[in-house]
């Protein structure tokens, strides 16, 4: 079956959600891809929302966090806070995977989704952190989104918005921040990991027909090639479950 | 009269047109802050009317509120802004005059994250200075600020820093070295949109309240526009599903489809055509320009505003009693995948 890149990366993400747990997701293909997860691997996986809604049943795929097809079938609507203390909670805090996306990343995985140019006279401003910041500074697991591109993939961000490792090897202990464990960057041509410290980052795998050379290319930092595999394409259930049960209207693909 | 005499009298008659509760208490370079969520349940018809009587200088204190932002920015009703997103979702990845204002500075904004704006109306909800977070800790939200040092100095109604990073006074009680102070933030004014209220200011919110809650306590003066206005005594059948009390509101202003073009769950859905023409306009000044003329400036309040929508298309938009929104198709709109 063939596929969209859009298709690819939401297949690639959904596989990287386990069943049991909490994901945190904003709308677009990251919800897409946990839904997907809930569908194919993971039923018993939650989906919940910085608006407060926690497991909500999704018969119609929302546009925005806030759309009322988040309230709609759930286990508890609620506020704010309710999503955030889901992060942080000893119940629930380490559990929980963020799925992200931004404009920029850097080689220790911080994230920019605020302005391109300076902070105070910007050249473009982007939608500014929203929830972005509150997930990377708290949760465990992350998959982030990014488009493959050279001036996304930089050495140096123009503005921290969310923080990844910050700036190196137990930089997130010195700034005061809880440990992260892995960090997923998933693009529109492969799957690059950052370990715990973030002193490994290495490409993990490269889709049909784009090259670790080509990879490299278009990353703004040195990753480790060494390691790469062919990645496992999208499988024709994943598609079907995909387009059928996840979202039939083709909003996100 | 003392201020929020309105809230002393349960008996008070607070219900009044959204126009007046508007002339009463939104004064320009008044701060305020506003209810809702990107495409849900922002007070759209509080936000046209201050666009109608030209409110100007407005310090404007959102998480992440899309539609209502975008639409008072563009009529030049804000001057200085903090938040945490300017988005509307699927609608406006970015929003368009959001983003034009701070290219073109004329706006000044600074930017926090949707937990820290959150806890901020909390903390003025609750009368302390400030509320601790781990949240920004090593990002540039801790690190830059968007207003001055001499401009915080200047203004009694800005704290003097924009947060504070400080280790944790109890050693490392709950596994934690340093935590963010984050200032409270006391609007002059907050306006949310409820589904629900009666006369007195008893008001009922139906799915997620995001912040709203804390927003309205936070603030001297709260004014709430419902969908409907119900008969006193129907909340109070209820209590336990009611988020406010007579006591935190000083006007009711009932205005049907009071959030359109955004959502109100079980009501009415976002209209997705209304939000994506505004973005087209938005994007062009010309188009902008005609925009207000027909859709704000050429009404005169939110009924007029609805008689041009339609009464066929705002059917479209109403909520299926199951799901809590449209069955109907949403158009397909333009923008950024991801």
């Amino acid at each position: 079956m063939k596929f969209t890149s859009n298709e690819q990366m939401t297949v690639m993400a959904a596989r990287e959600i386990k069943n049991g747990d909490i994901v945190f997701c904003g709308t677009g293909i990251s919800m897409v891809a946990a839904m997907a997860a809930k569908h194919i691997h993971a039923p018993e996986s939650i989906i919940f929302f910085e608006t407060g809604s926690i497991d909500s049943s999704l018969e119609d795929i929302p546009l925005a966090v806030s759309d009322p097809r988040v309230m709609s079938g759930g286990s508890s609507n609620g506020t704010l806070f309710d999503a955030f203390s889901t992060m942080q909670n000893r119940k629930t805090g380490d559990r929980v995977i963020g799925i992200l996306g931004a404009a920029q990343i850097d080689r220790f995985a911080n994230l920019n989704t605020t302005v391109i140019g300076n902070y105070h006279s910007p050249r473009v401003r982007l939608a500014g952190s929203g929830g972005s910041c509150d997930v990377a500074s708290f949760v465990p697991r992350l998959l982030v989104f990014m488009k493959h591109e050279k001036r996304r993939f930089v050495s140096k961000l123009d503005y921290l918005t969310s923080p990844g490792y910050i700036d190196g090897p137990q930089g997130r202990q010195r700034a005061g921040l809880p440990e992260r464990t892995a960090t997923t960057v998933i693009t529109n041509m492969g799957i690059i990991r950052f370990n715990q410290s973030s002193t490994d980052i290495y490409l993990d795998c490269c889709y049909s027909g784009i090259t670790p050379e080509q990879i490299l290319e278009n990353t703004g930092f040195e990753i480790d090639i060494s390691r790469v595999v062919p990645a496992t394409p999208p499988t024709n259930n994943e598609l079907e479950i995909l387009r059928k049960k996840c979202d039939p209207e083709g909003y996100f693909s | 009269m003392p201020q929020g005499w309105y809230c002393m009298y349960s008996k008070t008659e607070k219900v009044m047109s959204i126009e007046e509760a508007v002339d009463r208490f939104v004064k320009d370079g008044c701060h305020i802050s506003i209810g809702g969520f990107t495409i849900n349940r922002n007070p759209m018809a509080a936000v046209y009317t201050m666009i109608r009587k030209r409110i100007r200088g407005l310090h404007l204190y959102v998480h992440s509120n899309g539609t209502a932002v975008d639409e008072l920015i563009g009529a030049d009703c804000v001057s200085k802004l903090e938040l945490a997103y300017g988005g509307n979702g699927r609608l406006a990845p970015t929003c368009i005059r959001l983003r034009k204002a701070i290219e073109s500075r004329k706006i000044i904004c600074e930017d926090y994250t949707n937990y820290q704006m959150a806890l901020r109306f909390l903390a003025g909800a609750m009368g302390v200075p400030f509320l601790p977070t781990r949240s920004s800790l090593g990002s540039d939200i801790a690190d830059v600020w968007g207003f001055s040092a001499h401009m915080r100095a200047c203004n009694d109604m800005v704290p003097d820093k924009k947060l504070v990073i400080m280790e944790n006074p109890f050693g490392n009680w709950c596994d934690t070295k340093k935590i963010v102070l984050v200032p409270a933030i006391c609007p002059d004014v907050t306006i949310i949109h409820v589904q629900k209220a009666d006369s007195q200011g008893t008001c009922r919110i139906l799915g997620n309240t995001f912040a709203d809650v804390e927003q309205a306590k936070a603030a001297r003066q709260v004014i709430v526009t419902c969908d409907e206005l119900v008969p006193d005594g129907e909340l109070r059948k209820d209590p336990d599903r009611n988020q406010l009390s007579l006591i935190d509101v000083s006007a009711v202003c009932p205005v049907a489809f009071g959030a359109y073009p955004t959502a109100s769950y079980r009501l009415y859905d976002y209209d997705a055509q209304y939000l994506s023409e505004y973005a087209k306009s938005a994007e062009d000044d010309d188009r902008f320009r005609a925009y207000h003329n027909k859709f704000i400036f050429g009404v005169e309040n939110h009924e007029q505003f609805l008689a041009l929508i339609g009464s066929q298309r705002l059917a479209s938009l109403k909520a299926d009693p199951r799901k809590g929104y449209s069955l109907e198709g949403r158009i397909r709109s333009q923008g950024d995948a991801t």
